[in-house]
């Protein structure tokens, strides 16, 4: 019996045995599609984390104050020390190092500003003209502390505040009052709505010399640093570290956190949580192996005497083992290849409901999940297809 | 030509041992046409099965066209049934699937024959048997004569030098089951050895030589002069 044969013949039982053909094909085929769409989830969430925290920066480096870590003590609290606080004269000191492109000092606080009878509360950030870049910020209009007018009181505002405040007239140029002090808006930031669960949209930023002055502090909340390239981050940290031990009387009290470290562990967090579900859903997989197998026990013993038929008119044990194979392979592969399109409508589904989540299935799990669903179902005919050829003849067309 | 030398076949009912064929020696001449009678249990089912290679025995030779086939492999059995040997049973077996004219393609199948050289030989068959119309029906929409003459097309497709029937006729009345014998003692008339078990007298006695079989034995072995 030539191959092709074996499968069309196989392909006529198949489609012969329309309602059971189905029920195991569905069964299949959502064991597959649960693969392809948990992982899309899995991959899209991960992606969407990463994305999110791309943007927040490139090469992006934050110093803290105070130690992270909880090994090794630090020494000062026994002496009734606390951790140093980071200053300006700290961010200028790593604004030297060689390893640095640009840095930003970060003040964070609240303020109240009023402008045109108007009044709210808003976020307000002190900093540098250095934030917009390395923030990956961008201006809808005018600019910030732009050369020749470093010292100035300007202000930017977000978008929606700028919306608020000035909803029908030019914003730069206008004066608004933040806290006790007056402010010139020099530019209003593009509408970059919410990012690791902070909204630029509703800030504001103004120099970090006024900043520190209006919350009454020298220190700085954080500094961010901006390497000159992936291959420096590791040493800037290492330059960072030290500049600040060294201005800070030997004491290691800062903490260096890595744009790239936070990536990378979040990216295997995430991978990690994929591969889970996937497995998860990998067990409906294996259910419905059982299921093929359970079928095609039931087929075997429902034509057995047309197994004893077959062999009377001349098929050999290894035709009737093909044939039973190939069924159970053409209901895996219908199965899985109508998963795979299942998956990927669900996926397609998910994308469309939630626009912001890039819910593709990575490539690995579509193609595991038809792998899985094939090896399955081929393992699982194994059995009933050896039942069938080691049938004897005149037992088997004896059988009604 | 079907040589059986000492064959002996037993059956294990619990404990017991029973002989199916008992030492049977027989030897069919190619082109008899040969009924095989006896109650029911004598073995002649048995007989023919293993005249049909489905069953083995358990000692004796068995040759076939002068060719010992008890030491032949399971693959080697499954060719010459599917070359040699036409079986038609009582029930027909007709897979309940395939229509008429894919049930009589289905040895052609096994054999391994090209697509379209198996639809000229099928439809050949088809004409042959008066079953062209029918061709396409499924053997639950064919009547009783209509599936046995399928069977037989299925039977004689591959061109076997030996047709077994096993009751052939016992599933039709009594006038389908003569058009039915006529059919077969015409393949017998174009050379073809037929063998037909049957514990019908009647039918029986239409062969030119009559085995009577009992307690798996041969009996009775009377040739017709004629």
């Amino acid at each position: 019996m030539t191959l092709i044969d074996t499968l069309q013949t196989s392909l006529k039982t198949v489609v012969s045995y329309r309602i059971r053909s189905l029920l195991i094909i569905l069964a299949m085929a959502l064991g597959v599609a649960a693969v392809i769409v948990l992982t899309a989830l899995g991959d899209g969430a991960r992606r969407y984390v990463i994305k999110q925290f791309s943007s927040i920066g490139t090469n992006l480096l934050v110093v803290l104050p105070g130690r992270a870590e909880t090994s090794g003590a630090f020494l000062g609290s026994v002496l009734g020390q606390t951790p140093r606080d980071l200053t300006l004269k700290d961010a200028q000191l790593l604004g030297r190092l060689p390893q640095v492109r640009r840095y930003a000092p970060l003040n964070v606080g609240a303020a109240e500003l009023s402008a045109a009878n108007r009044l709210r509360e808003v976020t307000v950030l002190g900093s540098t003209a250095n934030l917009i870049p390395i923030r990956h910020m961008k201006l809808a209009q005018g600019g910030f502390l732009t050369q020749g007018s470093e010292r100035g009181a300007q202000i930017v505002l977000g978008a929606k505040i700028a919306q608020e405040f000035f909803p029908r007239s030019q914003v730069v140029g206008q004066r608004v009052r933040l806290g006790d002090s007056r402010f010139l808006v020099s530019g209003v930031l593009a509408s970059q709505g919410e990012s690791m669960g902070f909204n630029t949209d509703e800030i504001v930023i103004i120099p970090i010399d006024y900043a520190q002055a209006m919350f009454n502090t020298t220190s700085l909340f954080r500094i961010l640093v901006e390497a000159n390239s992936p291959g420096e981050i590791e040493s800037a940290k290492k330059a960072i570290l030290e500049t600040l031990r060294q201005s800070h009387d030997g004491e290691e009290d800062s903490t260096v956190i890595t744009q790239d470290a936070i990536l990378s562990t979040f990216d295997r967090i995430l991978n990690a949580l994929t591969l889970a579900v996937a497995g998860i859903a990998a067990i409906s997989l294996i259910v419905a192996g059982i299921l093929v197998m359970n079928v095609m026990l039931v087929a075997v013993s429902q034509r057995t005497s047309e197994i004893g038929l077959l062999k009377a008119i001349g098929a050999t044990s290894t035709d009737i083992r093909r044939l039973f194979f190939a069924e159970a392979v053409w209901l895996s592969l219908v199965g899985a290849l109508l998963g795979f399109v299942l998956g990927q409508f669900g996926s397609l589904l998910l994308r469309l409901a939630y626009p912001q989540l890039p819910a593709w299935a990575p490539a690995w799990a579509s193609i595991a999940g038809i792998v899985v669903a094939l090896v399955t179902g081929i393992l699982a005919s194994m059995l009933p297809a050896s039942k069938a050829a080691r049938l004897d003849a005149v037992q088997a067309l004896g059988k009604k | 030509m079907i040589r059986l030398i000492d064959v002996t076949r037993t059956f294990h009912m619990g404990d017991q041992a029973v002989y199916a064929l008992n030492n049977i020696n027989l030897q069919i001449a190619a082109g008899e046409y040969v009924s095989i009678m006896g109650p029911s249990g004598s073995g002649k089912s048995t007989l023919l099965n293993l005249i049909g290679l489905l069953d083995k025995p358990d000692s004796g030779l068995y040759e076939l066209d002068g060719k010992a086939i008890t030491d032949l492999s399971e693959t080697e059995q499954a060719r010459i049934r599917r070359e040699k040997i036409g079986f038609v049973f009582q029930s027909f077996h007709l897979i309940p699937r395939l229509t008429a004219a894919e049930n009589i393609e289905l040895p052609l199948i096994l054999s391994g024959m090209p697509s379209a050289q198996r639809q000229q030989r099928v439809a050949n068959a088809l004409q042959a048997f008066e079953l062209s119309a029918r061709a396409h029906h499924r053997p639950a929409e064919l009547s009783g004569g209509q599936r046995q003459r399928v069977a037989i097309a299925r039977a004689t497709i591959m061109q076997p030098s030996v047709i077994l029937a096993d009751e052939p006729t016992g599933n039709l009345d009594h006038q389908i089951g003569a058009e039915v014998m006529l059919l077969l003692e015409n393949l017998h008339h174009s050379g073809t050895t037929l063998i037909v078990v049957t514990h019908d007298r009647e039918l029986g006695a239409r062969a030119h030589r009559q085995i009577g079989m009992r307690d798996g034995k041969i009996l009775t072995d009377q040739h017709d002069t004629d």
